[in-house]
């Protein structure tokens, strides 16, 4: 019988796999994009196996708005992504370093 | 949903109207009149002041419309006019610049304007919900803005890693909001609050995992030492109009942020978040001033200075009464007109083919433009913190705070860095009058600009003489019953 136990760990350890992969991560920012994808999945699991176990709508409906707003962040990095890559000819992570100072 | 709650909810959906209004008329726009969009934006401000005015809320009531997840109360509702205000000056200081790079365009008011709708949404947020879609609309709007040079390098560099940083911290509240609902069962702000009071053991550790990733979130949004690195990057590397935006309006967007999650929702939890916005409010005193000092840009140094004032803002938030809370929103009032106004002087230093960016583009500017140079002053001297001027008093109201907490430790902190952050400040003043300008021609600046700067940096020294005013309207907000 799976409790809810189970699946705050599953939430647990794609979240902690999303965050382990932006700080990991040195090649492509597009690997940047998925893990961030992950982290918001990982939270709606977390919502979903709550409402379920505590019979509260709310939760689903938050997942609802949750799903709308990644993807309107997925257009928006996108988007950025491809203004970095015409004025640079490179998406790796390891070159974003003229900031500095 | 009933007529009193879109009532209630008036100015948010003026802003959403009219910014839809402004998207649309200004593709008929031709180019070389640009100058209607700014105006449309201007109106759209004004009555949504004026809508926000008519129907303030009197000190200590509060009026929930749809279901609770939005709350109209004087709180919000100052914070919202200053706003309106605060956008209305970054809109002419900002065309000003935008002019000078070609880049006018009406996308620059629409993605404010959504921007602004986000703070509003943040400002008046009962529940979660609204209070993470306020964050996603101010953050989603600020993120395009920071690549609206579409041109620049340092432009799409930053907005990638404000992208990257932004979302990451957006995850972390997230996370900590999924394991507040399920403690506590519900996504209202107040209920959370409620049935924290009547639990004194309930699912303890997950409302402490919870609290702790929602403040580390928050210290993400608010640019605080540890989580402060795409502060300066994004300052840099921002277009000026843009660098403008970020340093004044979503910072009123933070201070709600704190009050409507810790106040509103999490207070019965203020023993534990009391150290944890300790420590961020001391680290950010520290590295905030010290790093400023070794900044030769000017972006850089306001950025590191935002940190150190965030810090302070902090300061006020400790206490976790009424009272502290007056102190942390009138330093942020006060943080947001003088950075407005030093920035401005940023702007005004560009000339078209070079954007200013060294402290060493001030040389000399008392000789260039004698008085631009002394509101410069004035706006220094008053974000170091020296008496008469606004920032003295802000950082007096919140360090009085800090005592009163019993933080007397971090208050000497306070005010000691507070003078190593006069240092750089004053840097500057000593550019601006004792070097040697490199040419002697006064800079032209248009009459608005010009008019708009004086008054903003008379209103440092104003607000600083009568501050008893803005005080007085700060603790009205926190107000009870």
């Amino acid at each position: 019988m799976l409790t809810l136990a189970h699946f705050l760990t599953l939430g647990a350890l794609l979240f902690a796999i999303s965050v382990a992969g932006i700080f990991l991560n040195r090649r492509n920012v597009l690997i940047l994009l998925m893990c961030i994808e992950l982290m918001l999945l990982a939270v709606n699991m977390n919502f979903v196996a709550f409402s379920r176990f505590m019979d509260v709508m709310d939760g689903q409906v938050f997942v609802f708005f949750i799903l709308t707003v990644a993807a309107a962040e997925a257009a928006i990095g996108l988007a950025i992504l491809v203004v970095l890559f015409r004025n640079r000819r490179s998406i790796a992570v390891g070159e974003l370093s003229d900031l500095k100072g | 949903m009933t007529l009193i709650d879109l009532q209630l909810a008036l100015p948010e959906i003026f802003v959403l109207s009219m910014t839809c209004i402004l998207l649309l008329a200004d593709l008929f726009i031709p180019a070389h009149r640009r100058g209607l969009t700014h105006l449309l934006a201007m109106l759209t401000l004004i009555f949504s002041a004026i809508l926000t005015v008519r129907l303030m809320m009197p000190a200590g009531q509060e009026a929930l419309a749809f279901s609770g997840t939005f709350i109209r109360d004087r709180f919000g509702d100052i914070l919202k006019i200053f706003s309106y205000l605060t956008l209305a000056a970054v809109f002419v200081y900002a065309k000003h610049y935008l002019r000078q790079f070609d880049l006018l365009k009406g996308e620059f008011y629409s993605l404010s304007l959504f921007a602004l709708l986000g703070i509003m949404v943040m400002i008046s947020a009962g529940s979660m919900l609204t209070l993470y879609l306020g964050l996603e609309l101010l953050a989603l709007a600020t993120y395009a803005l920071v690549a609206f040079n579409r041109e620049s390098l340092p432009g799409s560099e930053a907005a990638m890693k404000y992208f990257i940083l932004g979302s990451l911290a957006s995850g972390l509240l997230l996370y900590g909001m999924s394991l507040l609902y399920g403690a506590t069962g519900t996504l209202a702000l107040a209920e959370i609050g409620q049935s924290l009071e009547l639990s004194t053991t309930g699912s303890g550790l997950m409302l402490t995992f919870g609290l702790v990733f929602v403040v580390v979130g928050i210290a993400f949004k608010l640019g605080v030492v540890p989580m402060h690195m795409w502060v300066p990057d994004v300052y840099h590397g921002a277009p000026l109009a843009a660098t403008l935006f970020i340093a004044t309006v979503p910072k009123i967007a933070g201070l709600a942020l704190v009050i409507r999650m810790l106040d509103d929702g999490l207070s019965g939890l203020h023993g534990d978040w009391q150290m944890m916005v300790a420590v961020l409010a001391a680290l950010s005193l520290l590295l905030g001033n010290l790093a400023a000092i070794a900044q030769t840009n000017i972006k850089r140094m306001l950025a590191y200075s935002t940190i150190s004032h965030m810090g302070f803002m902090l300061l006020g938030i400790l206490a976790g009464t009424p009272d502290g809370y007056a102190s942390a929103m009138f330093y942020t009032l006060a943080y947001v007109i003088m950075s407005a106004g030093a920035f401005a002087v940023v702007i005004m230093v560009s000339t078209p083919d070079h954007e200013a960016q060294e402290i060493d583009d001030f040389k000399g500017l008392a000789r260039r433009n004698p008085w631009q140079a002394f509101l410069m002053l004035m706006l220094m001297f008053s974000l170091a913190g020296i008496p008469v001027f606004l920032g003295f008093f802000a950082k007096w109201q919140v360090i009085a705070a800090t005592i009163n907490a019993g933080f007397t430790n971090l208050a000497i902190l306070a005010v000691m860095t507070a003078v190593v952050g006069a240092f750089y400040y004053l840097r500057v003043v000593k550019v601006m009058y004792f070097d040697e300008p490199e040419t002697e021609q006064a800079i032209a600046v248009p009459y608005d600009f010009k008019a708009l700067l004086s008054a903003n940096g008379l209103a440092v020294l104003a607000l600083g003489l009568f501050s008893g005013g803005l005080i007085e309207l700060c603790i009205s907000a926190f107000l009870t019953g």
